[in-house]
């Protein structure tokens, strides 16, 4: 098993979080995994973003280029990632901020999910991210839901820990966007 | 096996620094290594370890030293241009024979550079990089666990060879995430340095600690002793081998770099190009033999670096007689990825692309 | 009134031929600091920290465990060695172009962090073992070897009087300079010395003794004439005198 997965959108959004997120559940899942945020002159520009790498071998590069799947939550992210995700690779896609249409459906596989909205149906705006990571976990099946529900404990301080019901409806929304 | 848990490189190195029993740590902010201070500013002084936010890394690595010449587990960490300040301090720690942990979290330069990852410093930490003639063993980790246990291990070298050691990082390494399995040394202090430690002449003659060595001769004796313990040092020697075995082309890279060629050059194989890897790491001492007994068996080689090109020489010299290296140079200021690598590889080996 | 026998000298003090120049009073500084271990009872607990300069070769004068520190890294050297052994005397011993020139971060900082060391400041106006060039210290229209006709206040500035800038520092608990070119001067800077190293013990702060001292080789001057000038020259642009004292301000 090998994936690796590029996150990126506006500082502010939560990429950072997200990507944390995803490699603690996949270090809890068993899997080698590395992290790292965006760094140097990449940061200019408006867009935070890091890259997760999941394997069950060890891993070589925690640098991607050329991802095999990306979580993108603002315009400026898929102008500057979508041409490097490989071809047939898995792009989710914050609809709520980025036309759907605006991503090339005929070279990869993308999953429109309006991550805005569903969070502010869920009652929190900020939850956006979450919404994106619980449809990514669907649609790539890296792993199982609720190692990353149950991981959210690591990446939230426990000054927030009430909020954690809230997180996991949320990537549970953004998972079910997938299924339907 | 214990829980494994998820740090950061930077925060592996002080959390290996206070596992190994570390009772004093002298540091000064730079950029990409603040996690390292931050970290040991709060944890140290629970543990009854001294932290010192000093006026400079001039200071820090002076203030080391003194630390050293008390035989008490000590450590600095810093990046490139704060590591230039230090290099008078680790001059005269070798040339007095002081154990200590030196952290380069190499960025890009010359000049301030930027705070991005770099190879530029491999001349500088594998030459001494002070004035004088002397080695710093230099241990080079490629990921966050092996940063947590070079680091260790560089408090046991420190004090077995009674010399600097450098653990050699660079800002990927220091920023990036990865599992680690925390563990307890076998030592965490090093009773033997009583024999020549400063502590207070207490029914003896008072001992000096010192590298000035001005009487006719003594100079001479004191870098025979110095070489014959660089010497000594080969027997520290470790690199790691990937797919060498029925490999034509050897790829030599370190750290941060030998893992993103990894990545390369499983590509590649999965390719069918017969190419692997070896990643040198401690960088002095030089894996040598084990390159030279590659080259034996007339396997060609590819250095990959973040820099013009300065580990390429100690591969040459390695391998001088038999074959050479073709050199790859991915400058500093780049974030490099594997992609990088490829048309490098594949030009080595002859093959189309 | 109890004799004393002036051929008396501390254990500590090694019995050797000096290599300092006839009228040089390095020997006369490290008498007093080997007579305050003693008599404070801390010889078996102290560990010296020597600068580069003439200085260095304290180690070759007082039996004591000892480190040299490069060149005016002696205070971050003593920092490193008293936060390795926080039960030790730490001193530190400097001369003028080590202490307030190439050092002078180094010694502000560890004055101001209030490492509980003490430093022993020799001054001489003068580098003395690399032949007498212009140090910080040297006087307004005293000659050297590299401001042969006369430091110049407009060219090179105003010699720096480093008592007075330690005493403003935080972490300072006290602060002295004193001259050993009198018999009466002598005895009072064998008291401050003591002073100096009993607020370590004491754990008051940072102490510091400037030392007015006589270079008469690189002065080129006899031993008599040198004496005379640290009267006629040195104390009235460096005044003697207590800079500051934690425990006479807060009135103890």
């Amino acid at each position: 098993m090998y994936m690796d997965a590029i996150i990126a959108g506006f500082g502010g959004q939560g990429v950072m979080l997200i990507g944390n997120l995803l490699a603690y559940a996949g270090m809890h899942h068993g899997l080698e995994v590395t992290y790292i945020p965006v760094y140097g002159p990449e940061m200019r520009g408006g867009t935070a973003n890091c890259t997760v790498v999941l394997s069950d071998e060890p891993i070589g590069s925690p640098i991607i280029h050329t991802p095999q799947s990306l979580i993108i939550m603002n315009g400026p992210s898929l102008t500057k990632f979508a041409p490097r995700l490989v071809d047939g690779g898995v792009l989710v896609l914050n609809t709520s901020l980025v036309p759907e249409e605006t991503a090339d459906a005929s070279r990869v596989r993308v999953i429109g999910v309006p991550a805005n909205e569903i969070a502010d149906g869920i009652g929190n705006t900020r939850m956006a991210n979450m919404v994106a990571l619980g449809a990514y976990v669907a649609a790539t099946e890296v792993m199982p839901l609720d190692v990353v529900e149950a991981s959210l404990s690591s990446v939230i301080s426990s000054h927030y820990s009430h909020l954690i019901p809230k997180n996991v409806e949320a990537l549970r929304a953004g998972a079910a966007c997938v299924k339907r | 096996m214990s829980e494994r848990v998820f740090l950061k490189g930077n925060e592996a190195i002080a959390r290996a620094a206070l596992a190994a029993g570390m009772r004093c740590y002298f540091g000064y902010p730079i950029t990409p290594q603040n996690d390292i201070p931050e970290l040991l500013s709060a944890e140290l002084p629970k543990a009854g370890g001294e932290f010192v936010q000093a006026e400079s890394e001039v200071a820090a690595a002076n203030m080391l030293l003194g630390a050293a010449a008390c035989g008490v587990r000590a450590m600095t960490t810093s990046s490139s241009p704060g590591i230039s300040l230090m290099q008078e301090a680790i001059s005269y720690m070798a040339g007095s024979e002081l154990p200590g942990v030196i952290v380069n979290m190499n960025r890009g330069g010359p000049g301030l550079g930027d705070i991005g990852p770099s190879q530029g410093d491999y001349y500088q930490a594998t030459r001494g990089g002070g004035h004088g003639d002397y080695r710093t063993l230099v241990l080079a980790p490629g990921t966050v666990q092996e940063a947590y246990d070079l680091t260790m291990l560089a408090f046991d070298l420190a004090f077995h060879y009674r010399n600097p050691v450098m653990v050699l990082g660079d800002a990927i390494l220091g920023q990036m995430k990865e599992p680690v399995t925390p563990h307890t040394p076998a030592r965490t202090a090093d009773p033997e340095a009583a024999s020549w430690c400063l502590q207070g002449a207490v029914g003896r003659p008072g001992r000096i600690i010192k590298s000035l060595f001005l009487e006719d001769g003594a100079l001479a004796g004191q870098n025979t002793r110095l070489a014959a313990k660089y010497q000594a040092m080969e027997a520290e020697v470790r690199a790691e081998q990937f797919l060498v075995e029925d490999a034509e082309l050897v790829v030599v890279a370190y750290g941060s770099i030998g893992r993103i060629a990894k990545s390369t050059v499983r590509k590649l194989r999965n390719a069918g190009h017969k190419v692997g890897l070896v990643r040198p790491i401690t960088l002095f001492p030089f894996p040598s033999a084990m390159l030279r007994a590659l080259a034996d068996q007339g396997k060609r080689f590819l250095t990959l670096e973040h820099n013009l090109g300065q580990m390429v020489d100690d591969v040459r010299l390695a391998i001088r007689t038999v074959a050479d290296s073709a050199f790859h140079g991915h400058l500093p200021g780049n974030l490099p990825t594997p992609n990088d690598f490829e048309a490098p590889i594949l030009t080595a080996l002859g093959a189309d692309h | 009134m109890q004799e004393i026998r002036v051929t008396n000298y501390p254990e500590v003090l090694v019995d050797r031929p000096t290599h300092y120049c006839p009228g040089c009073q390095h020997g006369i500084a490290h008498r007093l600091v080997a007579e305050a271990l003693t008599d404070l009872g801390v010889v078996d607990k102290t560990i010296a920290v020597s600068s580069i300069g003439c200085s260095v070769f304290l180690y070759n004068y007082l039996n004591l465990d000892t480190v040299e520190a490069p060149h005016g890294r002696a205070p971050a050297v003593a920092t490193g060695v008293k936060r390795a052994r926080p039960d030790a005397v730490v001193f530190t011993y400097q001369g003028d172009g080590d202490l307030a020139s190439i050092g002078m971060a180094e010694i502000m900082h560890c004055a101001n962090r209030g490492e509980r060391v003490t430093v022993i400041f020799v001054n001489n106006t003068v580098y003395g073992m690399t032949g007498g060039q212009m140090a910080p210290t040297t006087l307004v229209g005293q000659k050297t070897t590299t401001c042969p006709g006369g430091r110049c206040l407009e060219r090179e500035g105003a010699p720096i009087r480093m008592s007075e800038i330690i005493a403003s520092l935080g972490g300072t608990a006290y602060c002295e300079r004193v001259a050993v070119n009198t018999v009466k001067n002598v005895l009072g800077a064998k008291k401050a010395i003591r002073k100096a190293f009993q607020y370590q013990l004491d754990g008051k702060g940072f102490s510091f003794v400037e030392v007015l001292s006589t270079c008469p080789t690189n002065w080129r001057m006899t031993p008599v004439a040198a004496n005379e000038r640290v009267a006629s020259e040195m104390i009235p642009y460096f005044p003697l005198g207590t800079f500051k004292d934690i425990a006479a301000t807060e009135g103890a």
